[in-house]
C-alpha cells in the first residue's frame, strides 16, 4: 500500500480533529467513573455527544480502591472534575467538604428527571440538611442467595419471610448437614450482614442528629443479639471471607445454605457455580424481625462539583444517564441495577427471577447514617464485632465498646455542629 | 583560618540550603501538623483547625489498630532483615568464590528484580503466589505439600510479603557485601587454612569480622528500610487479610489519605520515627560493643 503524504496529512489532521484537537472548540466536560463502570460508561458516552455537539466528555477512569483517596485529594488540590460518580457512602464527606454542588433546583426543572421514579433509599442517602446533592446511577442492596433444594428438603418450600421462620430453617438445614456443615456464611470481615439486620429496627444507629452513636439502643440490641445468637448456636462459621478457600465451591458443595450478599453474586453465581447446581440457588428479600425486613441501601450517585465552570453541560451529561433506555442499557453492560422503578418493567429486569427479589428489596432500602465519619464507624463495628464473635467481649460489652468508639470518632463532628449553631 | 572555613560553607552550603528547604522544613512543619486536630473539616476550612497538644499520640497508644500494625512491622523487620542479609552475604560469597565466566551474568541476574518496577514484579508474585494455579504451590504440591492460600490466609500473608521483599531487595546488599569481600586479603584465608580451620571456621572468624564495617552498614540501611514497609502490602494485599498485612506506614497512609486525619497521620510518622532512632542506636550499640564500628 502506498500512501502519498498529503493523505498521511489529511488522515492525521481527521484524526486530530476526532480526538479534540486543536480545531476542536467544543466544551470539554470531565467525568470520573470508577472501575468496571468507568469502562463501561465511555461506551455510552457517543450518543451523549452526538445529541449534544458542542460538549466534549473526557471520561476517566479510577480504580475503585483509589477512588476515594483520588477525589479528597483532588479537592485539596482544587483538581476537581466536573461531574463525578460518587459511592453513596462519600456524599456526606463531599458535603461537609463543599466539593459538591446540590441538584434541588436542577431537578425541580427536569420533566425528564422525576424523583419520585426512584427508589426511596438511595435517594434519601444522598438527602443531607434537607438537600439532595447527588442523584443515585444505580442501586445496590444485600439479600438472601440460598439454596433451593436444601432448604425444599428440610421442609421449607419458600424462602423465609421473618428471623422466626429463617432460624427455624437454619436450625432444620443444620441438623440434616453434615457434621462441619452451616446453615449460613456471615463472613467476619463484612460488616454489612450485621448493618442490614440492624437497619431493620426503628431506632437509628446513631442519635441526636448523627452525634452521638445509639448502639445501646432496644433495635441494635435485637439485631446484634440475633447475629450474635447465630454464631453461638453454631449456625454460622467462625470465619472470614479469606479464610474459606472459595465461597461458591462451599456453597455448591451445601457447607451452607445461606449467604447474605450483592447484585454482583447474580453474575458470579451463574458463572461459577457448576451447572448441575445451577437449579438449585435462588435470591430473597431479607427476611426481617417480623415480615420481610429492610436492608442497606447502597450503589452509587452522579455529583455535580462546586468548583466546575459547566455545571450545565454536566447536568445535560447527568440527564442522559438518567433517561430509561439509557439506564437499560447502562445494566445491560455492567449488571448494575437500575435505580429508577421505570427500568424495571423492562423484560430483561421483569422476567429476571434472580433479579425480582432485588426489586422487592431496593423498595425496602435504608441508607446508612448520612455523616462523614459513618465508613470509619462501620470499619469499628466489623473490628469489634469480630471480637464479639469470637467471645472476647460479652454482647453487652460490645454494644458500649461500639457506643463509646462512636463517640470519640465522632467527637470532632459534635464541636463542629456545636461552633455553626453558636454561629 | 578565616578563609578555608568560608570556602567549606560555599562549597556546602547549595547542598545544605536544599536539604534544609526540602527536608527539615517539611519535618518541623510535620511535626507542627501533629500537633493539631488537622483533618476533614480542617480541608473544608482552614479555620476549623486546633491546637491540641499531645493528644493525638496520646489517641494513638491507645488506638488498637496501631499495635497491630507495629507487630505486624516487628515481625516483618525481625524476620525479614536477618532472612535478607544472610541471602545477601551467600549470593555474594557464591559470586565471589568462583572465577567463572559466568559471573557478571550470575551478578546481573541477582541484581535485577533491585531495579525493576515494584508494581510490576508484584502482579508476576501474585501469580506466582496464586493458591491454585500459582508456580509455588505447584512446586509444594510436588514435594507433597497441601496448596497454601498465600495472600489470602492471615497466617501466611506476612510470610509471602517477606519472600516477595527479600527476593527484591536483597541483590543491593549482595552488591555491597562482595565489595566488602573483595577487600578480604587472600593470605589471611591461607594462614587460617595452614592453622587447620575448616570453611566454617574460616567463615566465622576471617569473613566475618572483615566484613564487620559493612554488615553494621547494610543491617542499619536495611532495617530503615524494612520498617518503612508500604508498598508490598499496598499492590500485594491492600492490608488484608484481618488486617494482617497492615504495616504503620499503610496505616498513617489509610489516615492521612483514606480518612484525611492529616494531624494523626502525622503523629504516626513521628512514632514510627523515634521507634527507628531507637532501633538503629541499639544496633550501633551492640555492634560497637563487639567492636564491629
Amino acid at each position: 500500500m502506498i500512501v502519498t503524504r498529503r493523505a498521511l496529512l489529511a488522515g492525521t489532521a481527521a484524526m486530530l480533529a476526532g480526538c479534540g484537537g486543536p480545531g476542536d472548540r467544543r466544551e470539554i466536560l470531565r467525568f470520573w467513573a470508577m472501575g468496571r463502570e468507568g469502562e463501561v460508561v465511555a461506551r455510552l458516552i457517543p450518543e451523549f455527544e452526538r445529541l449534544h455537539p458542542g460538549i466534549r466528555v473526557e471520561v476517566q477512569q479510577i480504580p475503585w480502591i483509589s477512588a476515594h483517596e483520588k477525589l479528597l485529594t483532588a479537592f485539596a488540590g482544587d483538581a476537581t472534575p466536573d461531574i463525578a460518580q460518587v459511592g453513596s457512602s462519600w456524599v456526606s464527606e463531599l458535603v461537609a467538604l463543599g466539593a459538591v454542588a446540590p441538584l434541588d433546583e436542577r431537578l425541580r426543572g427536569s420533566r425528564a428527571i422525576p424523583t419520585s421514579d426512584y427508589f426511596e433509599g438511595p435517594i434519601r442517602a444522598n438527602l443531607i440538611d434537607g438537600r439532595i446533592w447527588a442523584l443515585p446511577w444505580y442501586a445496590d442492596t444485600r439479600l438472601l442467595f440460598y439454596r433451593s433444594d436444601l432448604l425444599r428438603e428440610a421442609g421449607f418450600p419458600a424462602p423465609p419471610a421473618d428471623w422466626a421462620a429463617w432460624l427455624r430453617a437454619m436450625r432444620a438445614i443444620k441438623a440434616r448437614g453434615a457434621p462441619g456443615d452451616h446453615a449460613i456464611l456471615l463472613p467476619l470481615n463484612e460488616y454489612e450482614p450485621l448493618l442490614a439486620l440492624a437497619l431493620q429496627q426503628d431506632e437509628p444507629l446513631l442519635r441526636d442528629g448523627g452525634r452521638y452513636g445509639n448502639f445501646r439502643s432496644a433495635g441494635f440490641t435485637r439485631a446484634s443479639n440475633f447475629y450474635l445468637g447465630l454464631f453461638g448456636e453454631g449456625l454460622a462459621p467462625r470465619v472470614t471471607n479469606t479464610q474459606i478457600s472459595n465461597v461458591y465451591d462451599e456453597f455448591a458443595r451445601g457447607r451452607f445454605a445461606f449467604y447474605i450478599s450483592g447484585p454482583w453474586n447474580i453474575g458470579e453465581f451463574k458463572r461459577r457455580l457448576p451447572p448441575e447446581r445451577q437449579g438449585d440457588w435462588m435470591t430473597a428479600p431479607l427476611p426481617g424481625p417480623d415480615g420481610p425486613g429492610a436492608s442497606i441501601a447502597g450503589g452509587a450517585s452522579l455529583a455535580i462539583f462546586a468548583r466546575s465552570e459547566r455545571k450545565q453541560a454536566a447536568w445535560q451529561l447527568v440527564e442522559y444517564l438518567s433517561r430509561p433506555d439509557v439506564q437499560l442499557r447502562f445494566f445491560e453492560l455492567s449488571g448494575d441495577l437500575p435505580a429508577r422503578r421505570s427500568v424495571w418493567r423492562a423484560p430483561a429486569l421483569a422476567r429476571d427471577p434472580y433479579a425480582a427479589a432485588f426489586r422487592a428489596q431496593l423498595e425496602r432500602a435504608v441508607p446508612p447514617p448520612a455523616v462523614p465519619e459513618w465508613e470509619r464507624i462501620g470499619q469499628q463495628l466489623r473490628i469489634v464485632g469480630e471480637r464479639a464473635v469470637a467471645g472476647q467481649l460479652s454482647p453487652a460489652a460490645f454494644r458500649a465498646t461500639m457506643d463509646a468508639d462512636t463517640d470519640r470518632i465522632l467527637a470532632r463532628r459534635r464541636a463542629m455542629l456545636d461552633r455553626r449553631a453558636a454561629r | 583560618m578565616r578563609r578555608p572555613r568560608l570556602a567549606g560553607w560555599i562549597f556546602a552550603g547549595p547542598a545544605l540550603i536544599m536539604l534544609g528547604l526540602f527536608f527539615f522544613v517539611p519535618v518541623l512543619l510535620a511535626f507542627g501538623l501533629s500537633l493539631t486536630n488537622f483533618d476533614l473539616y480542617s480541608l473544608a476550612d482552614y479555620g476549623n483547625t486546633e491546637f491540641v497538644g499531645f493528644a493525638n499520640y496520646a489517641e494513638l497508644v491507645r488506638t488498637p489498630l496501631f499495635w497491630k500494625a507495629l507487630g505486624n512491622t516487628l515481625y516483618f523487620v525481625i524476620v525479614g532483615v536477618p532472612l535478607s542479609i544472610a541471602l545477601s552475604l551467600g549470593a555474594a560469597m557464591l559470586l565471589n568464590g568462583t572465577a567463572g565466566r559466568l559471573n557478571g551474568l550470575f551478578r546481573t541476574a541477582m541484581f535485577a528484580p533491585v531495579v525493576t518496577t515494584l508494581v510490576a514484579v508484584a502482579v508476576i508474585w501474585r501469580y506466582l503466589l496464586h493458591t491454585r494455579y500459582g508456580f509455588i504451590n505447584y512446586v509444594l504440591d510436588s514435594l507433597g505439600v497441601a496448596p497454601v492460600d498465600w495472600l489470602g490466609d492471615p497466617n501466611w500473608s506476612m510470610p509471602a510479603i517477606i519472600l516477595f521483599a527479600v527476593w527484591k531487595n536483597f541483590g543491593y546488599n549482595m552488591v555491597i557485601l562482595l565489595a566488602g569481600l573483595q577487600t578480604i586479603p587472600n593470605d589471611l584465608y591461607e594462614a587460617a587454612r595452614i592453622d587447620g580451620a575448616n570453611g566454617w571456621q574460616r567463615f566465622r572468624h576471617v569473613t566475618v569480622p572483615a566484613l564487620g564495617p559493612m554488615l553494621l552498614l547494610v543491617s542499619i540501611l536495611t532495617m530503615a528500610g524494612y520498617f518503612q514497609l508500604f508498598a508490598e502490602p499496598y499492590v500485594m494485599t491492600q492490608g488484608g487479610p484481618v488486617e494482617s498485612t497492615v504495616s504503620v506506614l499503610y496505616f498513617m497512609y489509610d489516615q492521612g489519605f483514606k480518612w484525611w486525619n492529616l494531624g494523626f497521620a502525622s503523629a504516626v510518622a513521628f512514632a514510627l520515627f523515634l521507634i527507628m532512632i531507637v532501633f538503629t542506636t541499639l544496633q550501633y550499640r551492640f555492634a560497637s560493643k563487639r567492636g564491629m564500628a
